[in-house]
Order: C-alpha cells, then structure tokens, then sequence
C-alpha cells in the first residue's frame, strides 16, 4: 500500500506543529515542574491551556466545514468519532498514572526538545516503548 | 489574596496566549488538510516505518505517518522559535529524574495508544468536537494524574 502527502499537505503539518509547538512552549506546558505544579493543585493553569485550546479548536471544527468544502490542500475534513468504550476510559486511567509520575505527555515529550529540554528523550523512548507494546499485546483483527 | 492569584500565581497570559497557540495550530492544520491533530498517534505510526506487525500497518497508521511526523518536527522547531524569539536563546532543563520520566512516558504511551488518545487527542481534538467519551477520558485522566503526582510527591519523587 503506497501512499504520499502532497508537498503543500506535509508543508501544513509543518507549520500547524509549528504553532502547536511555539504555545507549548509559551504557556510552560514543555516544563514537567510546570505540570507538577498543575497536579499538586497548586497552579491551576494547564486548565486554561487545555480549555483555551479545545475552543478554539471547537470554532474551528464547527465553522470551517459550514464555509469551505474541502480542506486547502486535503481531500475532505477528517472526522476521529469515539465509541464510548471501556478501552477508552481504562486507557485514560493507565495515561493518567504515566503523566502523573513523568509530568510529560505527548507533545511536550516531543516540543520539549526545542526549548533544550533535553531529558524528554527518556519520554520519548518510554512513550515509543509504550506504544509498540500496546501495538503488539492489544491488536485484534 | 485574590481568588485569581491564588489559583494562578504566575498569572494567566502566558498559559491563555499559549493555549490559544495551540489551538490555532490545531485549527490550521484542519483547515489546510483536514486532518485531526491528536499527538500520541504519532508514537505508534512511527513503528509502521520499521515493524511489520499488523498493529503498525494498519490502514489509518501508514497513510498517516509522513504528516505525523512532520507535525512532530514542526513542533520542536516551533519551541526552538520560541527559545529564541521570545526567550532570549534561554534553555530550560527538567530535574525530573531520568526514572520517572522513563517509567511515565513507558506507561503513559501504552494508556495514550490504548485509549485512543492523550491531552491533545482526547482534551483539545476530542474535547474540541464535543465528543462525550473524550469528555470521559479527561476527567479520568486528570484525577487519575493528580492522585499519581500526590503519591509520588510522597514517596519522594518530584
């Protein structure tokens, strides 16, 4: 099965990643002491950087698919529907214990490496140790 | 104190223009390709470039693959932008020790692959197109990551 971005549709994910990085970076997601701060309940800001991110991601969901048919580059505008599973939810719990003892999730494992924040590589051979094991141990047909 | 400062201490801008950044990134990324930015997928699409495990080809994971990582690469330059237009070329390295982060990212990539989702998965995609079972991951994961941090705290991490 072959299959090629466009140069323009792998140039956007460049430039999205470059925002999505540079507001990792601004709002101190990227520093785990940030993190811990959010999960000791001592600085509730990681709420305002997830919430300010999911609304605005919300407009954007809601109003681009009303005004424009298609993507700029894309095909169709993607849809990721969840089934309320129980996955879902076990998964969530066994997330939660990772994040809770790294104070690092997935994007600040991989924008950490930019602001020099070189120990996220240990996140990064975990998160990629963690994933192939849940690759290899969960898959079903 | 005010009810504001004790519960920000550092203030709010940073973490609201911060987090208004990462949604617009989020955003762009729809709008030019439609695709739906969550990162953790990234972790397990990465493995279809070298395993042969029926996992890591999936359909969903292959054709996705180029642009995960490209995303992933826009992201660090993003923070090195970020180091150096706003931070003056200041660095910042975690005390966190290596085990903890080690052991936290070995489980919390298993749980992000497992649940279809992490913070920007299920709290901004997820959350974003108001989808109940990502509302459910949410709440679970953060009382799950606050009672983790509090255990920690005690047995002497950071």
């Amino acid at each position: 099965m072959k299959h090629r971005d466009s140069l323009p549709l792998l140039v956007s994910a460049l430039a999205a990643g470059g925002l999505f990085g540079f507001g990792l970076a601004l709002s101190g997601m990227v520093k785990p002491e940030v993190i811990f701060q959010f999960l000791l309940l001592r600085d509730f800001g990681l709420m305002l950087v997830m919430l300010g991110a999911a609304c605005t991601v919300m407009v954007a969901y809601k109003v681009i698919p009303r005004v424009m048919d298609k993507p700029v580059f894309g095909k169709s505008f993607g849809t990721h529907p969840l089934q309320p599973t129980r996955r879902v939810i076990v998964g969530a719990v066994v997330f939660g214990i990772g994040w809770g003892i790294s104070g690092v999730c997935p994007g600040p494992a991989i924008a950490g490496l930019g602001v020099g924040n070189w120990p996220v590589l240990y996140v990064v051979a975990g998160l990629l140790l963690g994933a192939w094991l849940e690759g290899r141990l969960t898959h079903r047909e | 104190m005010s009810a504001l400062a004790h519960y920000f201490p550092t203030g709010i801008s940073a973490y609201l223009v911060g987090g208004l950044c990462i949604g617009l990134g989020v955003a762009l990324l729809f709008i030019l390709t439609g695709y739906i930015g969550g990162v953790s997928t990234f972790f397990s699409a990465v493995w279809s470039f070298v395993s042969q495990w029926p996992h890591f080809q999936q359909h969903g994971l292959v054709t996705s693959r180029s642009w995960r990582l490209m995303y992933a690469v826009g992201m660090v330059l993003g923070a090195v932008i970020f180091t150096f237009a706003v931070n003056h070329g200041r660095t910042f390295v975690t005390s966190v020790p290596p085990w903890q982060l080690l052991i936290g990212g070995l489980i919390g990539g298993f749980g992000a692959r497992y649940s279809g989702g992490c913070t920007s998965g299920h709290g901004i995609c997820g959350l974003g197109s108001l989808q109940k079972p990502s509302l459910a991951a949410v709440i679970t994961f953060v009382v799950t990551a606050i009672i983790t941090a509090h255990v920690i705290k005690l047995i002497g991490g950071v």
